[in-house]
């Protein structure tokens, strides 16, 4: 770490008394110093995510009991999902965007600087309160990251330990929104209008928007839980009048936006890479940002296509159907789009490229599926068996890992001042690829023959596709380490990047040298109406 | 022949070989229900089972186009487009003709999908006049069928995992329905509109046979209704599909298919059954005769969670040998038994277990193990705690 950041010492003293050591990072208000930070967190949880993900894949490889107790196999598949979605993919675009942003507008930092740091330093106390509540008594909430009561009333004093990370990470998450909205709103340089801002933008713009309209209401729904668990409320008791499905409407009034506040942000990175390595610009710019907008809007009425089995009546059955296929309009709008980029370029396939593309292939397959799930009929087939575990990490490992990938290894150059090592760069995206297909494609056979989600142990049927997909998993998980020497080797040396390393990029932030100086556009840059569009 | 068949052999290991080898054994002269790489759904043997059948395939067989059509499009611009062939790039970057035709044409897809989508859903949800209504209660973690009409009407029991823990944990061969067998399935006639009641005493529960394209949420304090009409006799397996806690993945679904007669000759004798078995309360019970009933209640009752050994699984599922409560006034033994333990998983055990069942098993709990109380108690005393 320190290697890659001598280079920026230089300037560090540019006002005078900056801390240095662990105090520069405790109390830094430098965007790109917490954009560094958010990423480095971020990875660190992918990797403890990703071990829970291979107990569960080793416990999985053949049916019986073999390494785990029940109980703790439902406390990994729960910290799994919450540690991945909240303290893996959330951090990581916010890191980009804290990155980025700033330098893609001409903008000299973030709009609240100090705040910026404080939702940083929200995270590690969550990660803390989720990690550790595995070795309090009765063990951490082994209920699904849905925490769905009565189970969720249920569970140890570890369930209020997740209920507070979810507090804490919601008010993070709701600070980072409203520094990127006033950021992206005020901060633009002159003669940036939004109509010409950079993609990755609109789709920050979109997100913020939606962390800010739906984490309260993840936080006021798990607020709830802690007080029919601590205090005698029956919000979700129907022995006091309440009715246990309501948790379940209003977490996935949260819980459906959130899919997008992941996916969105991907969209925005791969916007930028597609033109750049198609030496061409991005093929219907405006249709992109109206597709993002209604992306982000119907994503808060198709909420109960996750409750079809719930008891829902028939008309809220054929709503939430309707809606949900209606979704499926502006998300192929933006495939096409971006097929129609790439057609007739100058392409290459260096990289971020080829995640680039690993992206456009899994989200469409992922997003497919999720057609066949919309269909109320089907998914009453499908709902809760390993159909729909296949279908979300299609959507989630694709849709949010491969384009934060494709993101890491474009803009790392800018951020070391180095090349990275491309040949290892691809063996890590072909690995990757290979081995994810491996892992998650079998799981949707596996679903179709009936294997519930979210169990231990199964039926012999299911031992083959089982085993392959665990081989899958450790193959891909292993391969992830991969990317840890790319970039400590990026860190450390290797070839020097020119300001604009991609021939093919535009945007302001291939206009600052490579690494990128502590502090930039001081005075907002000029704007150029050509390279406009990033 | 059938051992190259049986699954269990794909592993590694003499010692898994050789429970393959007895596995495979087992496996001879019955159906291979073990279907290794099934691709599909399984065999629709019902009305809606059908529809959804049918309309997953034409959904797949649509997406598949599409998606062959767009990386078509992209494969080709990935051949031909590149730069390393000295392609030059073109500059084109907006048209309204296309952006409008890639909007509208997926949008009237969509609407030709939604129509068969809500025909079939609208058949699906029919649950009107049934043959016959049976109530399905979860509880953590096994099923109890309640006959509400028909010919089996009163007839009530508890439908549990028989698979071994022994099969569990590996120590015994697993057998050909390893998870996905119970001690008394549901018993249904064939060609008859069978109507669910599906509910919950404690947590979320969900009750679903894939082959009737049957799953519903059983929620507790709510009840929610399902059916299904099987076309052929036979049994038919599935699972409890809501994550309901620590043994979620092992209370399997099972329902008997039968013919009318059978079923007729069923109900009957379920019937004399209930009536030969039927609760004396009034019954003095003598310990060895109590300590026998009490284990068998134990062992489907009590087991999964305070453990055969009664150690429990600590802190979650307290232990019971040498336990306070257990050594401490039967009374307050016997009131956690009727009526569990709020904010935990110990439930209510009242409504279930009549009281000749309450008062065996807290006194095989009071004489297991090292606890040896020596006490017998008589379902008079569990009556007179009811309701207090």
């Amino acid at each position: 770490m320190n290697a890659s950041h001598t280079a920026h010492h230089d300037d560090l003293g540019h006002h005078g008394h900056a801390p240095t050591g662990i105090m520069r990072w405790i109390t830094t208000t430098n965007h790109k110093d917490i954009g560094t930070m958010y990423l480095w967190f971020s990875f660190i949880m992918f990797l403890v995510g990703g071990a829970m993900s291979l107990v569960i894949r080793a416990e999985l490889m053949q049916p019986g009991i073999q390494y785990v107790s029940p109980e703790f196999y439902n406390q990994m598949l729960t910290l799994h999902a919450l540690i991945m979605v909240f303290g893996a993919i959330m951090p990581a675009f916010v890191g980009f965007a804290n990155w980025m942003l700033p330098l893609m507008l001409g903008a000299p930092d973030m709009a609240f600087a100090r705040m910026n740091n404080w939702s940083f330093w929200l995270l590690p106390p969550a990660a803390i309160l989720l990690t550790g509540s595995l070795f309090v008594p009765g063990g951490a909430a082994g209920t699904g990251w849905t925490l769905y009561p009565p189970l969720s009333v249920q569970m140890g004093i570890g369930m209020d330990m997740a209920i507070f990370a979810v507090h804490i990470l919601g008010m993070s998450s709701i600070m980072g929104s409203i520094n990127i909205i006033t950021t992206i709103l005020n901060l633009r340089t002159p003669g940036m209008t939004l109509m010409k801002m950079p993609m990755f933008a609109w789709t920050w713009l979109v997100t913020a928007f939606l962390l800010i309209a739906s984490m309260p209401i993840l936080a006021g729904a798990v607020t709830m839980l802690l007080t029919d668990r601590h205090f005698g409320t029956s919000f979700f008791a129907a022995a006091g009048g309440g009715d246990p499905v309501l948790f379940q409407h209003i977490f996935w009034f949260f819980g459906h936006p959130e899919v997008y506040i992941i996916a969105l942000p991907a969209f925005g990175v791969v916007s930028h890479v597609i033109p750049a390595f198609s030496r061409k610009p991005l093929f219907g710019y405006v249709s992109m940002v109206y597709a993002i907008a209604a992306i982000g809007l119907i994503s808060f009425f198709v909420w109960a296509h996750h409750m079809y089995v719930t008891g829902i009546p028939l008309t809220g059955q054929l709503y939430f159907m309707y809606a949900t296929l209606l979704i499926a309009v502006p998300t192929g709008v933006k495939v096409f789009n971006w097929v129609t980029t790439m057609w007739r370029g100058a392409l290459s396939f260096e990289t971020p490229m080829l995640f680039a593309l690993g992206f456009l292939f899994l989200f469409t397959i992922g997003g497919l599926t999720g057609l066949v799930l919309a269909i109320t009929a089907v998914d009453i087939q499908l709902q809760d068996t390993y159909y729909v575990v296949a279908h979300f990490h299609y959507v989630m490992v694709a849709g949010a890992l491969f384009s934060a990938y494709a993101g890491l290894y474009y803009w790392l150059p800018k951020w070391t001042g180095h090349m990275y090592n491309e040949s290892l760069g691809k063996l890590h995206f072909w690995l990757s690829i290979v081995f994810f297909n491996v892992a998650f494609f079998p799981q949707h056979f596996l679903g179709l023959a009936g294997m519930p989600r979210r169990i231990p142990d199964y039926a012999q049927q299911f031992t083959d596709f089982n085993m392959v997909s665990g081989i899958g998993a450790f193959g891909f998980g292993f391969s992830q380490l991969l990317v840890l020497v790319v970039v400590f080797q990026a860190m450390k040396g290797g070839a020097k990047a020119a300001a604009k390393p991609w021939d093919g990029a535009t945007g302001l932030e291939w206009t600052v040298p490579s690494p990128a100086p502590h502090h930039t556009f001081e005075d907002p840059p000029p704007f150029d109406q050509a390279t406009a569009h990033g | 022949m059938a051992i190259s068949k049986s699954k269990s052999c794909r592993g590694w290991g003499s010692a898994r070989l050789a429970r393959g080898l007895t596995a495979g054994a087992l496996a001879l002269g019955t159906e291979l229900a073990v279907a290794a790489w099934e691709l599909n759904l399984q065999p629709p043997v019902s009305a809606g089972a059908r529809l959804a059948y049918d309309l997953h395939t034409m959904v797949m067989w649509l997406i598949v186009v599409i998606f062959v059509g767009v990386f078509g499009v992209l494969s080709y611009s990935l051949y031909a487009h590149r730069k390393s062939k000295g392609h030059k790039p073109a500059d084109f970057h907006d048209n309204t003709t296309v952006e409008i035709l890639w909007t509208v044409v997926p949008f009237i897809i969509l609407v030709l999908i939604a129509f068969p989508a809500t025909t079939s859903l609208v058949a699906m949800r029919d649950t009107s006049q049934p043959d016959m209504t049976v109530k399905a209660t979860g509880y953590q973690w096994k099923w109890g069928y309640e006959y509400l009409t028909g010919d089996a009407a009163g007839i009530k029991y508890m439908s549990v995992l028989a698979t071994t823990q022994d099969q569990i944990k590996g120590l015994a061969p697993k057998g050909e329905h390893y998870l996905l067998e119970v001690d008394k399935p549901l018993v249904v006639p064939v060609n008859q509109k069978v109507r669910i009641l599906a509910t919950s005493a404690d947590v979320i529960h969900n009750w679903s046979v894939p082959a009737f394209a049957v799953k519903t949420d059983a929620v507790p304090g709510f009840v929610r209704d399902t059916w299904f009409r099987a076309e052929k006799e036979g049994t038919y397996r599935g699972q409890c599909s809501e994550l309901c806690g620590k043994d979620h993945g092992f209370m399997p679904v099972v329902v008997e298919v039968v013919s009318a007669e059978k079923y007729a000759a069923w109900a009957a004798e379920q019937k004399k059954l209930m009536a030969a078995g039927a609760e004396d309360v009034s019954k003095v019970w003598t310990l060895a005769e109590q300590q026998a009933h009490g284990e068998k209640v134990y062992t489907t009752n009590c087991a999964a969670c305070h453990q055969p050994t009664g150690q429990g699984l600590p802190p979650a599922f307290p232990a019971l040998d040498g336990s306070k409560l257990v050594k401490g006034p039967k009374q307050a033994h016997i009131q956690i038994v009727l009526n569990g333990k709020p904010g935990t998983a110990m439930a209510a055990f009242g409504a279930q277990l009549n009281d000749t069942d309450v008062a065996a098993v807290v006194a095989y709990e009071r004489n297991a193990w090292s606890n040896k109380s020596g006490e017998v108690i008589q379902p008079a005393e569990v009556k007179a705690l009811r309701g207090k």
